[in-house]
């Protein structure tokens, strides 16, 4: 049985801050550097309100994510159940008492900060879970309980978010909490069949859609068919992506975004902005440090020794991976739209926080990397 | 608790899901890897041009409106430059102060100011609201003067159609105002061409040479944002200007027709009768075109629409008016050349006595006396009406229409030119069969001899009937455009069938001014520099009754409505003739005392002029 005791460092601070992922770090920080010009450009070419918010908010979730990485891993295992109780408090606090901005409550006024705990909910779900599966034994996995117990963990934020209502990120919570449970071992043939279930089941679910909701898959499956409505998003987020070419048209030349064509530059539709000015040059080297990020994240967890850092690396870095693959599809018109940010480069706090934290918990695994839990 | 192996089947689970996985993502990311290239690469040129289309918008401006010169290069339209002042609201920083302050500078009445604060309420903020479109130079200077004042307003200068001649060209040339919806519609061209502020002709030559004068349009071309505002201009690309016309009419003739006809209704037309160029023609009483440019008032709109003289209708193209006794001529004509008659054909007219009767019906002449036996010559000179009853009868209406409609009556004089050209109507049986499904009665025979009846003729039709007359019976083409070298092939071909009849008939109407007893032999000239010949008609707008017939009222003593149109048609000098002209006077009284005079003082000038048009024309060739 797994005692709390209070965490005496084995390694020193020295040993600790020799075991960083610099790799990582670097690449976060290269992230980081062109998340800022990208957000200078949309700012047309001065620094003003996003930039410099968008500067503060990397330096300082940057710098606690750097010590998130000197705490033991211990420590954020034994936080597992009781962050996720408090996220889950903020949501339902949300529901209640949030701020409303464009249709939807999804933010509690924090006087700092505009905090939207659906955003940390994606990562703490990981961390819940990964700790409910540790312990577990093998046969236990597919148990009838296990499963259900944790489609609960994943189905209750879920839901309030859904409420509030916003589709993209509860999409996001649940794919997240799924990823976990592939993971932890649950049978393939579960897989299979929820999701053999959910395509005859898709248009019953549309049938159930709210109807802007409606309108997106629509718009999507045809672009065309309102061009300056529905459509326009998508249609200007292509000729966006399209016109860059091979180089782009150049840091701060990008003619959709100056000119404001671009919807959402700031946030989903950052990496258009980026992909124009950039080019296709421009985008694979931004996927070459996505991957790069994604695959040392991964290697941390299998350099771990717990099952719990492992399993927490593995969903976090896959997390990341189909947060990123999802924020593209939807801005090269692969997917329909929905709101999904751009991991460090879309603009909003809640998010970059909620990832610096998920990045300092796996680099506490780095650093922690030969600690057992028990 | 935690079993070893337990521990190790677990982690070797997680490894090989993680193997799947990462496999999985491999491909994804070569999916989004190969969509990039698709959009970038492949279809780069596609998304190129359709950010280009988004960005890149171009503005047209209106062009230039081409001219319309008289026949001796003076510009009867023309453009001016007008003193505009402009307002981009957002670019004033205190839109409500400036304003107020414009109106104050500008006596803007309340009612003015309201539609400018109603209209700038219509636009987006940086779309141009024009404050005043033709500001006087007094006020134009004003504001420059205050411009320190008034932040965000720009005197502008633009470019604007002007009549300098006000209102003597008015039928003739039409006038322009602002294109709207039907414009758009029913002009293919104006569509291509329209930009705000663009003024197309709505009457007359003006529209109909709308494809000639619009020229083509400057172009600027901006990079704009999303919601449409201008960023940058890029290009401009200057247009041309319409094509400058030129006309046929001699201006200071033209000013002299609309002296003539001031204060009355009616219409004079002089052509030359051997190109058929139009000379003058007006209609009166005629109104401003300038006050249409900038858009005309209501209440200065509604003067003009109810005038009852109707300054509206082009009177000399679209006005049908029974010819009276304009028409002689070509009835004796018709007989002649049908052999009919002979110039000794004899007539005894008895006076309101005993008059004509034929099947049941009286038929009178003008004079209450009787103008005794009287031949061709006398008959046309004194318009005896009882001679031409009977001259009427033996000839029959069907050989009297294709006469008349040989010399131009009952078509179209300049065929498509005018949108507003009546044909006027030459009755026979046939028509009147067709058209109203009754047959032809012999009385109507007789009336039509005299020009009462069906037949209904334009002022100029007569002019040209006159004009074909007067040049020895052979076909003129009318023209108004001075370089219309249309050629028709029979041009100058004979109207007759012996060159005698028209010497005949002319003679007749050289007696009919030129001796005593004609009816317009008060309006002669004894200088045969000058002297014309003609034929004088006073045509009924209603039946004289018996009772009519008894009062025998003077002109003055009829309600306006009721009188008789005067009608003058002639041609000049009779020694060589080179002009014809014809003149109509709504309820006017007589022709002979209301028509004929007019013509007098027109030859007079005609004539003098005609040494200047001459060497005009021959200059024109020595310059070369």
């Amino acid at each position: 049985m797994y005692q709390h005791t209070r965490f005496n460092n084995k390694n020193s601070f020295f040993q600790k801050f020799g075991n960083l992922d610099y790799i990582l770090l670097s690449c976060l920080l290269i992230l980081g550097l062109i998340s800022l010009a990208t957000m200078y450009s949309t700012d047309g070419g001065e620094i003003l309100f996003h930039t410099r918010s968008h500067f503060i908010k990397f330096i300082v979730f940057f710098s606690m994510m750097i010590v998130i990485s000197f705490i033991n891993i211990k420590f954020w295992f034994s936080l597992g159940y009781l962050s996720y109780a408090i996220i889950l408090g903020m949501l339902i606090w949300t529901v209640n008492f949030g701020i409303t901005a464009s249709g939807s409550k999804r933010w509690i006024d924090l006087y700092f900060l505009n905090l939207q705990p659906s955003e940390l909910m994606k990562i703490f779900i990981i961390l819940c879970l990964a700790k409910y599966f540790h312990r577990m034994k093998t046969q236990h996995v597919n148990s009838f309980y296990a499963i259900c117990f944790s489609l609960i963990i994943i189905f209750v934020p879920m839901s309030l978010v859904i409420i509030q209502p916003d589709l993209g990120t509860s999409l996001l919570i649940a794919i997240s909490g799924i990823v976990v449970l592939w993971f932890a071992g649950l049978n393939h043939k579960y897989f299979f069949y929820s999701c053999l279930l959910s395509i005859i089941s898709l248009p019953i679910i549309i049938s159930f859609l709210k109807p802007y909701q409606k309108l997106r898959v629509l718009t999507f499956l045809n672009p065309d068919r309102d061009p300056l409505g529905a459509g326009y998003q998508i249609i200007q987020s292509k000729i966006a992506v399209g016109s860059g070419g091979i180089t782009g048209k150049g840091f701060l030349k990008g003619t959709q975004s100056y000119l404001e064509f671009l919807p959402e530059k700031h946030t989903d539709f950052i990496f258009t902005l980026y992909s124009e000015e950039f080019g296709f040059i421009g985008s694979v080297l931004l996927l070459l440090i996505y991957s790069i990020i994604i695959y040392r994240v991964i290697r941390i967890g299998a350099l771990s020794r717990s099952y719990f850092a492992k399993l927490f690396c593995y969903s976090f870095g896959t997390s990341i991976f189909i947060y990123i693959v999802i924020n593209m599809s939807m801005v090269l018109g692969l997917l329909p739209i929905v709101g999904s940010p751009l991991p460090i480069m879309s603009y909003g706090g809640s998010s970059m926080l909620a990832t610096m934290i998920g990045f300092g918990i796996v680099m506490s695994a780095k650093t922690h990397s030969q600690q057992s839990i028990a | 608790m935690i079993n070893i192996s337990d521990n190790a089947t677990k982690l070797n689970s997680l490894n090989r899901r993680m193997f799947i996985l990462a496999t999985a993502k491999i491909i994804i990311l070569g999916g989004i890897v190969s969509r990039l290239f698709f959009l970038q690469v492949k279809e780069n040129k596609k998304y190129l041009t359709l950010s280009d289309k988004n960005r890149i918008r171009e503005w047209k401006l209106p062009p230039i409106r081409g001219e319309f010169k008289d026949y001796f290069g003076n510009t009867i339209a023309g453009n001016f430059e007008a003193y505009q002042l402009h307002i981009i609201p957002e670019e004033v920083e205190d839109f409500r102060y400036v304003i107020y302050r414009v109106k104050e500078l500008l006596d803007l009445s309340e009612k003015q100011f309201k539609k400018i604060l109603k209209k700038k309420n219509e636009i987006k903020p940086w779309e141009t609201l024009i404050v005043a479109d033709n500001l006087s130079w007094e006020k134009f200077s004003k504001i420059n003067n205050h411009l320190y004042d008034l932040n965000g307003v720009k005197p502008v200068i633009s470019i604007s159609r002007d009549y300098p001649y006000k209102e003597n060209f008015t039928h003739i040339l039409g006038y322009v105002s602002q294109a709207n919806e039907n414009d758009l519609l029913t002009n293919e061209n104006i569509k291509e061409k329209f930009a705000p502020g663009l003024k197309v002709g709505k009457t007359g030559l003006e529209k109909s040479f709308e494809k000639k004068l619009i020229g083509s349009n400057s172009v600027e071309r901006y990079e704009v944002n999303a919601y449409g505002r201008r960023i940058s201009q890029l290009a401009f690309q200057k247009g041309d200007k319409g094509e400058t016309i030129k006309l046929t009419i001699d201006t200071k003739i033209q000013e002299l027709t609309n002296e003539l006809l001031k204060e009355k209704a009616g219409s004079i037309c002089v052509m030359d009768i051997y190109t058929g160029a139009i000379i003058a023609m007006h209609s009166s009483p005629s109104f401003d075109p300038n006050s249409f440019v900038f858009g005309i008032s209501q209440d200065e709109w509604q003067l003009i629409r109810n005038n009852p003289m109707k300054p509206l209708v082009n009177k000399s193209l679209s006005g049908n008016y029974s010819p009276g006794s304009t028409i002689k001529p070509i009835v004796a004509l018709s007989a002649l050349e049908n052999e009919i008659i002979s110039p000794d054909f004899t007539v005894q007219c008895k006076g309101h006595n005993n008059p004509l009767e034929l099947y049941g019906q009286t038929y009178h002449c003008w004079k209450k006396e009787g103008h005794g036996f009287v031949n061709l010559r006398e008959a046309m000179k004194q318009s005896c009406d009882t001679y031409f009853y009977e001259v009427a009868r033996r000839l029959g209406v069907d050989r009297l229409s294709v006469t008349a409609k040989k010399f131009g009556l009952g078509q179209k004089v300049f065929k498509d030119t005018f949108d507003n050209e009546k044909n006027g109507l030459v009755p026979n049986t046939e028509w009147k069969k067709n058209a109203l499904g009754r047959n032809w009665v012999l009385g109507e025979t007789i009336i039509t001899g005299i020009g009462q009846g069906f037949i209904q003729t334009t002022p100029i039709q007569l002019c040209l009937m006159t004009a074909q007359i007067a040049n020895g019976g052979y076909k003129v083409y009318p023209k108004i455009v001075a370089d219309d070298d249309n050629q028709y092939a029979d041009k100058f071909t004979p109207l007759y069938k012996k060159s005698r009849n028209i010497k005949i008939i002319q003679d007749a109407m050289f007696s009919s001014t030129n001796e005593v007893r004609g009816t317009s032999y008060r309006s002669r000239f004894d200088d045969p520099k000058y002297q014309f010949a003609g034929k004088t008609g006073t045509s009924q707008v209603k039946k004289i009754t018996e009772r009519d017939r008894e009062l025998d009222l003077k002109t003055f003593q009829i309600p306006y409505e009721e009188r008789d149109h005067a009608l003058y048609v002639a041609f000049g000098p009779y020694k060589n003739p080179r002009y014809a002209l014809s003149i109509i006077i709504e309820h006017g009284g007589s022709g002979g005392t209301v028509a004929a005079p007019l013509a007098k003082e027109l030859f007079k000038m005609i004539i003098d002029r005609h040494e200047i048009r001459k060497n005009y024309d021959n200059k024109k060739y020595l310059d070369i």
